[in-house]
Order: C-alpha cells, then sequence, then structure tokens
C-alpha cells in the first residue's frame, strides 16, 4: 500500500475537507497499524494524524448546511424564508 | 265480504321479527354489502363518541349513513354539510329505530373515483413497460456530498427536509431546484427542475411534497414526470404526501419514503454522530498504533542494547587486562627466578674474582714489582730494571736493583 507521507500532493491540513481530511486519517491509522514503519516516519504520521483528527473534529463542530438553487443554467444561493 | 278475524295461513310475526327478516334480507344482498354511492352530505352530527352520523341526499333521495369512529379516523378530507362525496360501505338495518342506513368505511371527494381509475391505468401500463422493476432501482449512497431537492420553494417539504439535513449531516451541500408540485403547470416543471439538477450531479435527488387530497398530489401520478424520475440519471428519493398516499413517482423512485422528512432520512444514512463516533475512534487507533509501535521499538531498542553488551570490545579489553596481569605475573615471576639464578652466579663470580684478586695475594705477603720505565710487571730476573716500584697490601714503593741472580 502507498505510504501516505509519500503521496504526491500533501496539502497543508487546514486546507482539507472534511471527507479529505478523514481518508487520509483513516490511510495513516491503517499504516501504523499496519507494517513496520521508520520511527521517525511514524511520529511524522503520528502528527500528521492528530492533525488531521482535530481538523476533521473542527469541521464537524463547525459545518452549516449550505443551500444553493439552481435558477435556469446557474446555481445562486438560496435564502430561505425564516419563519 | 266478512273481515278475517283469524287468519288461518298467515304467519305470525313479531315486530322483532320482521325487522330481523328485513335486515337479513339486506344483509345478505351482494350488492348492498359494497356499494360506492355519490351524494351530498346535510345533517352532519360527530358527537364526542367520535362516530360520524348524516344523511347522503339527491335532489329525489336521503339515505342515512353511519361512520364508525375506526373507520372516521382514517378520513382524509374535511366533512361539511353540502359538500359533494362518493362513499363507500355496507346496506345495513337499525333495529332499534326501524330504519335502513349506510355503514361507511370511505368517503371521497367526487371525481376521485374516475382519478383513481386513471391512476390504475397508468399504473399497470407502465409496471407492464417494467418501468417500476425492482431490479432497475439504485442503491442510495451512505454518506452523499451533495443532495439535490427537487420540490416547491415555498413549501413545508422544503422547511422539514432542511430541518432534517441540518440536524443530521449538516456537511452536505443542498441545491434545490425550486418547481411548483401543483397544477398543470407542476409535471413539466418537475420535469425541467429534475433534469437540471441532474445536470449539477447530485449524490441523490429528492422529490417531495407535502401531504394533500389525491388532487393536490396529482403532479407525481403525470406520467411525464413518472418518467422522468425512472430515467433520472442520479437516484431518486421520492417522499410525497403522507405515510398513506402513494403515488407513482413512488413506484418509479430508487426508494420511496412516506413522508418528506423520511426522505432527508434516507438519504442520510449516516449522520453526524457517526462521523463524530469515527473521529474519535480514529484518533484512539492512531494513539493506539502510535503507542505501540514506540513500545516495540523500545522494546527491541532493549535487546539489542543487550546484544551490544555481549558484542562488546569492552569484554575484549577486561579479558585482554586478564591476559595482561597474568602475563605480567608470570614474566615477574619468570624475572626473579633468573634475577636468583644470576645473582648467585655473580656471587660465584664474585668469589672467583676475589680469589683472583692480586689484592688479595698481596694482603698474604706477597708484593708485586713493577718497572717504573714501562710499568711492566717483573716476574722474571731478567725483567728487572734499575729503578722499580713495589707494591704492597696497603701501599708501594720505590726500590733501586743492587744485584740479581737466577734462583
Amino acid at each position: 500500500m502507498p505510504k501516505p507521507s509519500s503521496k504526491k500532493t500533501e496539502k497543508a491540513v487546514g486546507e482539507l475537507t472534511y471527507e479529505e481530511a478523514l481518508a487520509e486519517l483513516e490511510e495513516i491509522v491503517s499504516a501504523l497499524e499496519g507494517e513496520q514503519n521508520q520511527l521517525d516516519e511514524s511520529i511524522k504520521l503520528f502528527e500528521r494524524g492528530q492533525q488531521l483528527a482535530a481538523h476533521c473534529g473542527v469541521l464537524l463542530e463547525a459545518a452549516e448546511l449550505k443551500v444553493k438553487q439552481v435558477v435556469g443554467d446557474e446555481v445562486i444561493p438560496f435564502e430561505e424564508l425564516s419563519e | 265480504m266478512q273481515p278475517i278475524l283469524f287468519p288461518q295461513s298467515a304467519q305470525q310475526w313479531t315486530v322483532s321479527k320482521l325487522t330481523f327478516y328485513i335486515r337479513k334480507l339486506l344483509e345478505e344482498d351482494e350488492i348492498l354489502q359494497d356499494v360506492w354511492v355519490q351524494g351530498e352530505i346535510s345533517n352532519l352530527s360527530r358527537p364526542a363518541s367520535g362516530h360520524i352520523y348524516f344523511t347522503l341526499k339527491d335532489p329525489s333521495a336521503a339515505l342515512r349513513c353511519v361512520m364508525w369512529k375506526t373507520s372516521a379516523s382514517r378520513l382524509r378530507i374535511p366533512l361539511q354539510d353540502g359538500k359533494a362525496v362518493e362513499i363507500h360501505g355496507r346496506i345495513g338495518v337499525y333495529e332499534v329505530s326501524g330504519q335502513y342506513q349506510l355503514y361507511v368505511d370511505q368517503i371521497r371527494p367526487v371525481g376521485e373515483g374516475a382519478l383513481y381509475q386513471e391512476f390504475m391505468r397508468l399504473k399497470a401500463m407502465l409496471e407492464a413497460e417494467g418501468l417500476f422493476a425492482p431490479e432497475r432501482k439504485r442503491l442510495i449512497p451512505m454518506f452523499p456530498k451533495r443532495i439535490g431537492i427537487v420540490t416547491s420553494a415555498t413549501g413545508a417539504a422544503l422547511r422539514d427536509i432542511l430541518n432534517t439535513l441540518r440536524r443530521r449531516l449538516p456537511l452536505v451541500e443542498v441545491i434545490l431546484a425550486p418547481s411548483p408540485v401543483q397544477g398543470v403547470e407542476a409535471p413539466p416543471a418537475l420535469v425541467k427542475a429534475l433534469q437540471s439538477l441532474v445536470l449539477q450531479s447530485p449524490d441523490v435527488i429528492l422529490l417531495a411534497r407535502g401531504g394533500g387530497s389525491i388532487e393536490d398530489l396529482w403532479a407525481f401520478n403525470d406520467e411525464r414526470v413518472v418518467r422522468a424520475v425512472a430515467n433520472s440519471a442520479v437516484p431518486v428519493i421520492c417522499g410525497v404526501g403522507h405515510e398513506t398516499d402513494f403515488t407513482l413517482c413512488d413506484f418509479a423512485a430508487d426508494l420511496r419514503a412516506p413522508t418528506p422528512t423520511a426522505a432527508a432520512e434516507l438519504a442520510t444514512q449516516i449522520t453526524m454522530i457517526d462521523l463524530r463516533a469515527a473521529v474519535v475512534s480514529l484518533r484512539s487507533r492512531l494513539n493506539s498504533a502510535t503507542l505501540n509501535l514506540i513500545a516495540e521499538q523500545k522494546s527491541s531498542l532493549t535487546s539489542l542494547a543487550s546484544e551490544l553488551r555481549y558484542v562488546s570490545p569492552e569484554r575484549h579489553i577486561q579479558s585482554g587486562r586478564q591476559r595482561v596481569d597474568e602475563l605480567t605475573r608470570r614474566a615477574r615471576s619468570s624475572l626473579s627466578q633468573g634475577m636468583q639464578l644470576k645473582s648467585a652466579h655473580i656471587q660465584g663470580m664474585r668469589h672467583r674474582l676475589e680469589a683472583l684478586n692480586p689484592m688479595a695475594v698481596l694482603r698474604r705477603g706477597y708484593a708485586v714489582v713493577t718497572r717504573n720505565d714501562n710499568n711492566n710487571v717483573v716476574s722474571r730476573v731478567e725483567e728487572a730494571s734499575e729503578e722499580m716500584r713495589v707494591r704492597v697490601s696497603n701501599g708501594e714503593f720505590e726500590v733501586k736493583k743492587l744485584d740479581h741472580r737466577k734462583s
């Protein structure tokens, strides 16, 4: 399996979407649980994993439903009627 | 002609028996036990018992009607005097007042019957085409990122769906394709909304509308809309009306939801609760995997260290040191032996030397005579010179030769 850290595009954690962060976190955990790793490599993975987990948590708590609407060929923000 | 006071052949009836007989006649008639009657409601009465009483009328006749509480609770339309309805039920007799009446189990607005016929015809046709076949149904994605909604922008259905999504999965992106959901303009608008939404490639589309009469929901039985749902490139969940309402779109959709809220729930099988739990479990797996790894490294380090001690040059040094000690000791002992030997030898030599020491001879009274001119020892008469020196044990003196003779 390819080492997560050897991925060609390692983005800053803060720029990842929830799905990306979760997917990479899953990869890192499996890598750490699986094969034998170099210690310094593992520590790097662990640190990245911690950042990813924290980032996921933040994104979850901050998530706000985004609603858009299709008008003709365009997608524009949708203003909900307040009750 | 005499009145027949006591006719012999006539059967003796009581009111009860006769009424029972009439009741049997009516209630054994198959047609009367399963009738749809059309008329207008009047004398509507809804006592606290929950049963409903009214009279169904047309211009020339009236029919007493009773709807028991259990049937009344399933009533979908409001009743009022003057309302034209179609009623289903069976004819029975209320013996206490000697009245026949209709025991009602369903009431629908006039015209619904025709709609229902049309519904059944279309359903049979599309079913025969295979539009509703189970193998056409696609799986709804577990964790959609983008959800499309086709419904009225102002309806309660949209509000219910958005609230449900907000509560369950606010990470999701919602794209609404607003469309009227009833009236003649609704079917083409619904089709267009579905098509423009598919272009935005959502993971799933919710087709929704709040509850209403069968006429209100009729757009969702329109053949164009049903076909658009069946042909959608994106899986569709249909949540139209209430639990008991079925539209053809329900059959054509990949999944039928009883209500708009339920449609939103079925579209979000993974919720925030699951996502939070996933992060928590990944985090703990991350920690324990890393701790395990460190523990492994530590233990292999420990065993390597002990191996290293085993092969350490220190051991060589120690054993070398020991060997040096041993050699030193051996060297020292062999040396001292040699020394003793040598010193004995020297002692012996010294004794021998002592024996040869001319001075020792002198001490015994002998003297050494040397010539003055060349310091040669004079051991023969011929060697004597005029002047010579005589050495004795404690000094010397000079002598002159007076004569010489050989002995």
